[in-house]
């Protein structure tokens, strides 16, 4: 299991502090699908998300956003043992949805970068770095019951 | 090839190094700058996203030290690895050498947005510079590349949307490709 410093725990709930899970919710899924268009193989439910204005206006894109950042807020709350907590997560997105795990990491760049937009200076180089370790064990979790 | 809807055209996509057009399945050699049937890299980017680009670069040139320098101590602090190849220099934050070569480096990535058409031609010598000399591996391009979108994140803001990331992060894929032709 990832091992976490007092420093980097109180880096990551002071990033998570400032997010707005209405704002950047609604942005997070926009921003993936017009980064890396290839994603929409997985949303044939969600109507109308093939052009820019459609998918920033998307109703369930938004919603799924609020999903996607509970289950981060999961992880941030029990950053010592969350894997445990992500694994019938990972399961579902494995034999269910069928995702390929390569899109969860495209997916966390998406919110890095979607958080940036918003701290801006705030989320100086360490800071960045010790985000990105987190969403990156998010990552290998979502990743886990791919066998 | 310009008739073809935007949406044909995002669905050209990399994986390494090779391009893909996802609609004919033509594998995009760079040497032979051939790309379904049509010319040259500057395909990849439609005319609004080349246009976008190069305004974009504009406006950084001026504080390219900043961006350059900043892009590069955020690839230190989450990648360390690619601080082995600046052994030589000193990379610590706010140092002369910090400076200099983030400026050189987005001065190079200013240069190629000018006229995104021309990649292969404006960075040849970059190209041999990096394949026989400094011999970077190449995944260390999307590091920096990464780290570049995150550092520009920062400094635009609100003003950095979604198409003007993606955008942006086809630019760089493309740069990055094209740096890394010589190599082998």
């Amino acid at each position: 299991m990832v091992k976490w410093t007092e420093e980097e725990r109180r880096i990551v709930r002071g990033v998570w502090e400032k997010v707005d899970i209405d704002e950047i919710g609604a942005e997070l899924w926009a921003r993936a699908l017009i980064v890396y268009p290839w994603i929409e193989r997985y949303f044939g439910s969600f109507g109308d998300i093939f052009t820019t204005t459609a998918i920033l206006n998307n109703p369930k894109l938004a919603a799924l956003g609020k999903v996607v950042l509970s289950a981060l807020d999961t992880a941030v709350k029990n950053i010592d043992h969350f894997k445990a907590m992500y694994a019938s997560l990972s399961r579902q997105h494995y034999e269910k949805i069928k995702v390929d795990p390569d899109n969860f990491r495209l997916l966390a760049e998406c919110i890095t970068i979607t958080i940036a937009c918003k701290l801006r200076a705030e989320l100086n180089p360490q800071v960045q770095a010790t985000w990105q370790k987190f969403l990156s064990a998010v990552v290998e979790a979502m990743s886990s019951q791919y066998k | 090839f310009d008739a073809f809807p935007e949406k044909l055209l995002m669905f050209c996509s990399f994986w390494g190094t090779s391009l893909h057009c996802k609609t004919c399945w033509v594998m995009f050699n760079p040497k032979s700058e051939s790309f379904c049937t049509s010319g040259t890299w500057g395909r990849m980017l439609s005319k609004k996203e080349k246009k976008l680009i190069k305004e974009m670069w504009e406006r950084l040139t001026p504080v390219a030290e900043d961006i350059g320098s900043e892009a590069l101590l955020r690839m230190f602090a989450s990648y360390p690895g690619t601080k082995t190849y600046f052994s030589h220099l000193d990379i610590s934050p706010g140092s002369a050498h910090l400076s200099s070569h983030g400026k050189k480096i987005v001065l190079a990535i200013a240069e190629g947005a000018k006229d995104i058409s021309q990649l292969t031609v404006t960075l040849a010598p970059l190209q041999t510079l990096h394949a026989y000399q400094l011999r970077i591996d190449p995944t260390n391009f999307k590091l920096l590349s990464h780290c570049m979108l995150v550092t520009l994140a920062c400094y635009l803001g609100s003003e950095f949307t979604p198409v003007a990331h993606a955008a942006m992060d086809k630019f760089l894929s493309a740069f990055a490709a094209v740096l890394s032709e010589k190599y082998r």
